[in-house]
Formats: C-alpha cells, structure tokens, sequence
C-alpha cells in the first residue's frame, strides 16, 4: 500500500518536474508559471522536512505527539517572499515586454518578419 | 544594556530606518538634496559603526547579539567574529565612495535610488552578521529584492531584458537554496550554525549522504551567487548592463556567495565534520580554477570596458574560491586579503569605466580607438594602478595577496595547477588591461569629435578613493595581514565559536529545535509511536 511519504514525495516530484520544464522555456509567461509551481514544491517539501505527522499536536504541549513547528514557520517565510518577488517579477516582465517589443528571452522579435511585407 | 551592546545590530538597522526615512522624504526632485544628505549621513554613519565592529573583533572577542534575548539554537543569533566584521567594514568601504558617485546625478535617472541602496545595505550587512542558515536565506532575499529594481535603475531596453533574466535565474537559486536549507534541517534538526558544525559530525553513515547532498545544492546556490563556473554566464551580461554605481556596489555582491561558502562548506562542512568531512573540497578548488581561466579568457574576449572588468570580477572570485578551497588557515588568510582588494579594485574600475566612457565621444565604452579623453593623465594612471594591482604587480596588494595564496598552496598536491592559473592568470589580465589602456588612452584619433569637459571633481574623488583604499591596503600590509591571519584561524576554531554562541551548554550539544527525537537507527523504536504515519525516517 502506498505511504503518504510515497504520494507526497512524487507529488513534490512531479510538480518540480513540470515546473522545471516550464522554466526552460524562451517566453517569460510560461517561465513565470514554472517558478511559481517550483516554489510551491519547495514549500511542500520543506514543510515534509518536518516529517509527516497525523493526530499530532501542532505546537507543544503534554502530549507523546507533536508536529514540529519550525518548518511550518519557514513556510510561511519562504510563502511571503515567493510571493511578493512573483510580483514583481511579472511586473519587471511586463515592462520589459513592453520596452522590447518581445518578451522571448533571445530578444527575438514576436513574429517572424516576413519578406513579402504584409503586416 | 548600553549602547556597545547593541553594535552588531546597528549595520542592519540603520539602513532598514534610513530606507524607510527616504521612502517617507520620498524622491521628487525637490526632496532630493534632502535624501542624499540622509543617504550620504546614514552610509558615514555605517561606515563608523563597521570600523567599531572591526575594533571590537580586532580583540579575538567573538561577539553574540540574540534577537529578543532567546537562547542561542532556539532564537536567531548575530555572531560578529573578525571575518564577518572585515566583511561589514568591506562593504561600508564600497558603499560612502558609489554612493558619493550615484549622488553626482545617476540618482536621478530612476526612483527610490537611495531607498534601494539602503535596502541593499541591510541585506549585504545582515547576511555577513547572522549566525543562522534561514536568516541567512532572508537576508540573501532582501539584499536580491533591491538588487532588483538598483539592477534595471535608469531602465532601458537592455537593462530590463537582462533584468528579468537576472530575477528568473535568482528565482530559481532561491529555491534551491530552501531545499538545501531543509535538508539540514531535517537531518539535523537545527539552523544554527554553531549549532549545526555541533551536529554535521554526529549525523551517521546512510543519511550522511543526504545531508552532503542538502551541502552540494547549497553550493550549486552560493557557486550561483559568487559566479562560479559553469554558473557564471549571468554576471558578466548583469554587470555590463547595469549602470555604474550599481555595477560597483554590485561587486560586493559576489563576496556574499563567497562568505556562504566559506560559512557552510568551510566551517560547518569543513575537516571535522565526521563522515561528511570536507564534502566538497574535491571540486571547490577545479571549479574555481577554471573560473579563474573562464574569466580571464573572458577578459581578453571583451569589446566593451565594463564586460572586460566584470569578466575580472569572475576572474577574481575563481582566485578567492580557490584560496577557500585549499581548506588551510594560510591559504584562507590569502583569500580574505585579496577578496578586500579586489572588491574595491573592481568597484573603482567599474567607476572608471563610466568615467572613461563619458569623456570619449560617440564610442563610449567600446574598445575601439576613439577621441581622447579630456583627462588622460588622471583616468589613465587610476586605470594602470587598478590594473597592476588587479594582475598583481609588485607593490600593490593584489601581488601580496597572491604571493599569500602562493606560498599556501606550496605544498598541496594541486600546487602546479594553482601557481600556473594563478601567475598566468595575473599576466594575461594584464594584457588584456593593457590593451584596453593603450586603445582608450593611446590609439586616439583626434579628428573625432570628443568632449572636452572633464568629470565632475566629486565623481573623480569617489573614483580616486577607492583606487586609493585599494593602494592603502598595500601600505599597510601587515597589520592587515595580521589581521587576517587571525581571522582565518578563528574561523578554523570550531569549538570557540560553539561555546561563544551556546554558552547555556558549554559548546556542547543540547536537544534540537525539534519537538520530538528522531529515533537512531541502532536505538529500539520509541515505544508510542502508533500516530506516526512511519516509524521515522531510515
């Protein structure tokens, strides 16, 4: 039977994977995504650092069982900074966008210029 | 509590308060002269402070600032040892002569210049001074947020499209720089980094290879930061499109991924770690050798003034690194002395270049022969003094540093390879300098229409003063070199530091930060442990 390490472990996987794959395009949108999917498997996984506790206490007391605090609060940093440099990095794009003429990470101009002169 | 306590938190505070001062001020053209007269006071002040810092470290005193008074693994501490005050002195040393430079007009080509640069202190400052990995992590991300918005100041097409490139791949370190940091955690169970150099030695043969793991993508990070090679392509682009008082504060910026290495894979990864015991010496001291090749190559391969010296910047971190990975105290020595001059030869030539630029007419910056400058003597004998000291030449300090870092490797098996990269490296930047001098100042062509205008006596002065530390830090050798020689074997002192940051426990380990014990693998399972989805990690 399959663990919940298992699931969340190919879970982090999979979604880095894609987010990776988005990063490695030439366009900024798509790379944006990527960034944003990879911190959501970091926060995942930093958060799985904490090992993976059912019917625990979330902070301390008496009990046997209790989660541990500190990745939790670590996520919480690393949610706020990830999501205040997305903003600002769809910003910066934006404008570079707007100031290129093209958002293709080459400079490459949005469409193929053709010989013939139409458009 | 008096005001001496409170020292090591002062460099991150007064550039936090002054930035939020400035942003209040706000950056009409009319406030201006008011936000550089607090920009200029703030940074003196600074500059004061790191100098007290220095003194105060200069004694062999390791000193423990706890925020909120918490106990060291369980709060965030400040360590002021004398590697992390010469940093903060380093780093105020950059900052009074660029931001003397920005105020003689690129302050005003953008907004929020002095609030950013006062963001960019605190970060610079805060990531030399903690004593904490995820501290670390936030103060690497304030310093990289204003690092930003100074890196596409005064905007333009190349600026912002190297600009997002610039972010995207920060981004993307910045993740992994929270893996590797996690996977301390979880091996570990702590962020300290007393804490952890206590604890990296006690973690047992099958998850050691999980933690020198979290170590590597950790030095995947910092080698990113400081331009290692093969991460180095970003700097040379970033830094030639960024404006100059950017590019040379900008220089310092590299040393945070350098002092990171140093920290984590020096101290805490270093030879007493038990089983992951010097993880990454090995390749530390290839890689940086072939940066240093990389960046001379790229030197002699630039057509531009500023691609040629922010190529030397990632030739000079491949020489530092390489000091780092020779893993003795000589050695290590060497690289603090060459790290301080070559930050503030780097940053005086990135100042030059503009110089330059702005006195020749329609080539600029480009290598080409052009009309002369307006000031050949001034410019030429500021460029031929960074040069020499940059190639180290015999008086000036970047030959000290070398023949340190020569005499240090003398008996390390990779002797040959360093001495080699290391002498032609120093010959070839000089060629390429020279080439580039004689193309500026000699091969003019006077029917070209240039300026005839000089700079502006305060953009010459901030210029001259940083070539001018650099030359100082010749005249006074010795006392430096002490200096860093007892930096060096302070920072070999595992044990001092330990006791300095957890004196509860005398130096020794205490329980974790965690809640709960992972059980030993040789230890019988805990007796309760039925709510645990498993019985812990393996």
């Amino acid at each position: 039977m399959l663990s919940m390490e298992v699931l969340v472990a190919s879970g982090i996987g999979f979604v880095t994977a894609t987010g990776i794959y988005l990063l490695l395009r030439g366009r900024t949108f798509p790379v944006v995504l990527g960034l944003s999917l990879i911190g959501y498997a970091v926060n995942v996984f930093i958060f799985a650092m904490g090992r993976l506790w059912t019917n625990a206490a979330p902070i301390l007391d008496r009990g046997p069982n209790v989660a541990d605090p500190l990745p939790q609060a670590l996520v919480l940093t690393a949610i706020v900074i990830g999501f205040a440099t997305t903003g600002f990095i769809i910003e910066l794009a934006l404008r570079s966008r707007h100031d290129n003429g093209t958002d293709h990470v080459d400079g490459k101009p949005e469409k193929p210029e053709r010989p013939g002169g139409e458009r | 509590m008096n005001f001496a306590d409170q020292l090591p938190v002062l460099p991150v505070l007064l550039p936090l308060f002054t930035a939020v001062l400035l942003l209040l001020i706000g950056d009409a053209d009319a406030q201006r002269p008011w936000a550089r007269r607090v920009a200029l006071a703030s940074v003196l002040l600074g500059a004061v402070f790191a100098f007290r810092l220095v003194e105060q470290a200069a004694t062999g005193a390791l000193t423990v600032y706890r925020m909120g008074e918490w106990p060291a693994p369980f709060g965030i501490v400040l360590v002021v040892d004398r590697l992390a005050a010469l940093m903060v002195a380093l780093t105020a040393a950059v900052a009074v002569p660029v931001l003397v430079y920005a105020t003689g007009g690129w302050d005003a080509h953008g907004r929020h210049f002095h609030a950013l640069f006062q963001f960019q202190l605190m970060g610079l400052n805060g990531a030399f001074l903690t004593g904490d990995l995820f501290n670390l992590f936030v103060f690497f991300e304030v310093l990289l947020i204003a690092s930003y918005v100074l890196m596409t100041h005064g905007l333009g097409r190349d600026r912002l499209r190297i600009g997002t490139q610039y972010v995207v791949l920060n981004l993307a370190a910045s993740a992994l720089f929270l893996i590797g940091v996690a996977l301390l955690y979880a091996l570990t169970g702590t962020l300290n980094m007393a804490d952890l150099a206590l604890r990296v030695p006690m973690v047992a043969a099958p998850e050691a290879a999980l933690l020198q793991a979290g170590a590597l993508v950790l030095l995947v990070v910092f080698g990113f930061k400081a331009a290692l090679v093969p991460l180095a392509m970003w700097l040379p682009n970033t830094y030639a499109a960024a404006s100059a008082p950017v590019a040379a504060l900008f220089a310092i910026m590299t040393k945070v991924g350098v002092y990171a290495i140093w920290r984590v894979h020096g101290v805490i990864f270093g030879a007493d770690a038990g089983v992951s015991a010097l993880t990454v010496q090995p390749l530390l001291l290839p890689i940086a050798l072939a940066t240093s090749v990389m960046g001379v190559v790229g030197a002699l391969a630039s057509h531009t003034l500023p691609r040629l010296i922010a190529w030397l910047t990632v030739a000079s971190v491949g020489t530092i690194v390489a000091a780092i990975g020779l893993f003795g105290a000589a050695a290590w020595s060497a690289a603090m002395y060459y790290l301080v001059n070559s930050t503030l030869v780097i940053a005086g030539l990135f100042l030059l270049s503009e110089l330059v630029a702005s006195q020749r007419g329609p080539m600029a910056d480009r290598l080409e022969p052009c009309s002369p400058v307006a000031q050949p003597l001034l410019l030429g004998l500021m460029l031929l003094l960074a040069a020499a000291s940059n190639a180290g030449l015999p008086p000036l300090p970047g030959f000290i540093g070398k023949l340190m870092l020569l005499q240090a490797s003398s008996t390390h098996p990779w002797a040959v390879a360093v001495w080699v990269v290391v002498l032609t490296g120093g010959f070839l930047t000089l060629v390429g300098l020279a080439r580039a001098g004689s193309i500026l100042f000699w091969s003019v062509r006077p029917e070209v229409q240039g300026t005839r205008a000089g700079s502006s006596p305060r953009l010459l002065a901030a210029t001259v003063s940083l070539i001018a530390m650099s030359v100082l830090l010749s005249v006074w050798a010795a006392p430096i070199q002490r200096y860093t020689a007892a930096a060096a074997a302070q920072l070999m002192d595992r044990d001092a530091y330990a006791r300095a940051v957890l004196p509860e426990m005398g130096g020794a380990q205490a329980d974790t930060v965690r809640p709960y014990r992972i059980p030993q693998p040789p230890a019988p399972p805990p007796a309760q442990p039925p709510t645990h989805v498993t019985p812990g990690p393996r």
